[in-house]
């Protein structure tokens, strides 16, 4: 089954996909950079007693290809946003840069990200902790995409300093009503996320572990 | 059809003359449009053509136009073609769902191959242009002979020394104000008012520069809303409505300034040194241990951010003395 929600983010339009029903607070995924929301939910979802959703982030998937690229996570969180606005509390599960923008979101809407899960895939490790040798970021002609070849090439370099990531996580523990809100499944330890497993509140544990914990609250 | 071939179907970027004037202030010779980077770039030349190029880089929530002053100067006054261009969502170019530094970039490298593919020409930049032409000098630095930065060399955040509790509290309201304006932003348009109305809003950002010159820039970088009968509803900045002043992200002022030292050609740096808003307060003891092997240094007294607008003279007669004195 997959219900399309449309969405609106500034210019972009944005597909919500609903992958299977349920009954109470909704699981989002992120996929991982080039990727898209995939067709059934993954395994560790198995449990989870809501509806399921998955985001196509801007120039992903079933969303639109903006001209022109300038993709950074800060935007991909506000394509997030525009899901919470719509949906209210969620659970997220993340993959890849999903995981990072996820842990943005959670950082910038702590009451209504009801816990996050960070798991592997492409896109968490970005660009280092600070600009590596500048370039211009270009992009072979004639591969319109999806995923947009833009986004690929700019969100494969974003800078991700673990200060910066710490700021969301202290955010999330400064207004979750949750004691660990913050759930890291991923194997890969990129600066950021290494960084982000010593603060309090966050936990490591399989993903499925994760979401069972965080089904159980309210 | 291609972007290309719908931007030939439509007239070059407006250069036609203007409703106000201003002393000195000249629109360009030509202009055209630059499609390569995706985006429908405006860009304008004045001067000789056959000139050697200066490519100047305006600042945030700036345009082309405020070089109309200076860039008559350098044409005339050296012989120089000089070339500017709109960045995305500013002046006449399209307004773009999605901005970033690297898309400015890449905006800056598509108007570059246009006006110079294989000539290295003067690198130019005023403010967050500045920072572009850095990061472009060290991507490209085949392309340049010379590096003028105007009052561009951000040095340190302008976060106040705050308690841990205060500044979480601080990034809170940040984040909230970014999300609530990308919400808005589908439906976002800008007021419209009078072109003085417009000019006393701006001066509010750019309080050390004359009603005159704003209300100048408003007839640039602004547009005559008009109903279907023509009447008229004032006027309305072109800068797209989703960009927003101070936008937050993992970027670092001092990453900029890191650019300076590795230059490899001649540089020209100038600091205004009266704090103003759209500046970063940097002072000379921050860039002197950052300067690079050939590096002229002025710092002004007495002068804001927009020290080509303030003393458009004095500027003029820098680039050109320095531009004379590195062959």
């Amino acid at each position: 089954m997959s219900n399309v929600v449309a969405l609106r983010h500034g210019k972009v339009d944005l597909a919500l996909h609903l992958l299977r029903e349920g009954w109470g607070r909704p699981l989002l995924l992120l996929h991982g950079l080039g990727e898209r929301t995939p067709a059934q939910p993954p395994a560790s979802t198995a449990a989870w007693p809501g509806p399921v959703y998955g985001l196509d982030f801007t120039g992903h998937g079933a969303s639109a290809i903006p001209v022109g690229g300038g993709y950074t996570a800060e935007v991909l969180m506000a394509d997030v946003d525009a899901v919470l606005r719509r949906l209210g509390k969620v659970t997220i599960l993340g993959r890849g840069v999903g995981a990072y923008v996820g842990l943005l979101i959670a950082g910038s809407q702590p009451t209504l990200v009801r816990g996050v899960v960070l798991t592997d895939g492409p896109g968490l490790v970005g660009g280092g902790i600070r600009p590596g040798t500048s370039h211009v970021p270009a992009v072979p002609p004639g591969v319109p995409g999806p995923p947009d070849p833009h986004a690929l090439a700019e969100l494969s370099r974003d800078v991700r300093p673990p200060d910066y990531a710490i700021e969301y996580v202290r955010q999330i523990m400064q207004w979750s009503e949750l004691d660990t809100p913050i759930a890291v499944a991923a194997v890969v330890r990129p600066e950021w996320l290494a960084a982000v497993v010593q603060e309090p509140g966050v936990v490591e544990c399989p993903a499925d572990e994760a979401l069972a914990r965080f089904a159980e609250v309210q | 059809m291609t972007a290309e071939a719908a931007t030939e179907a439509i007239a070059p970027p407006d250069i036609g003359p203007t409703v106000r004037s201003y002393p000195g202030a000249r629109r360009p010779d030509r202009s055209r449009w630059v499609t390569t980077s995706g985006p429908r770039i405006a860009a304008y030349e004045w001067g000789d053509p056959d000139g050697p190029t200066i490519v100047m880089a305006h600042g945030g929530f700036d345009f082309a136009g405020t070089f109309d002053v200076l860039a008559p100067m350098l044409a005339d006054g050296g012989g120089y073609r000089v070339v500017s261009w709109d960045a995305r969502g500013h002046g006449n170019s399209e307004h773009t769902a999605l901005y970033s530094w690297g898309a400015d970039m890449r905006d800056a490298a598509a108007v570059l191959d246009a006006v110079s593919p294989v000539e290295p020409v003067v690198f130019f930049g005023h403010s967050k242009g500045g920072g572009i032409m850095f990061d472009l000098a060290h991507a490209l630095p085949h392309r340049l002979t010379h590096m003028i930065n105007l009052d561009g060399l951000p040095s340190k955040n302008n976060w106040p020394d705050l308690a841990d509790h205060e500044r979480t509290k601080m990034l809170r309201s940040e984040l909230e104000g970014w999300l609530e304006h990308r919400a808005r932003t589908a439906t976002a348009e800008r007021r419209p008012d009078t072109i003085e109305g417009l000019a006393r809003r701006r001066q509010r950002m750019n309080p050390r520069l004359p009603l005159e010159w704003l209300e100048y820039l408003v007839t640039i970088g602004g547009e005559e809303v008009v109903d279907g009968d023509g009447a008229s509803f004032g006027w309305r900045w072109k800068l797209d409505a989703s960009l927003r002043f101070g936008g937050f992200g993992p970027w670092r002022p001092e990453w900029s300034m890191q650019r300076l030292p590795g230059i490899g050609v001649p540089v020209l740096g100038v600091l205004g040194l009266e704090p103003e808003t759209m500046g970063w307060g940097t002072q000379p003891a921050d860039v002197i241990p950052n300067a690079p092997p050939v590096f002229r240094f002025e710092a002004l007294e007495g002068v804001g951010h927009f020290v080509h607008i303030e003393q458009p003279r004095l500027i003029a007669d820098m680039v050109l003395s320095f531009l004379a004195d590195h062959p």
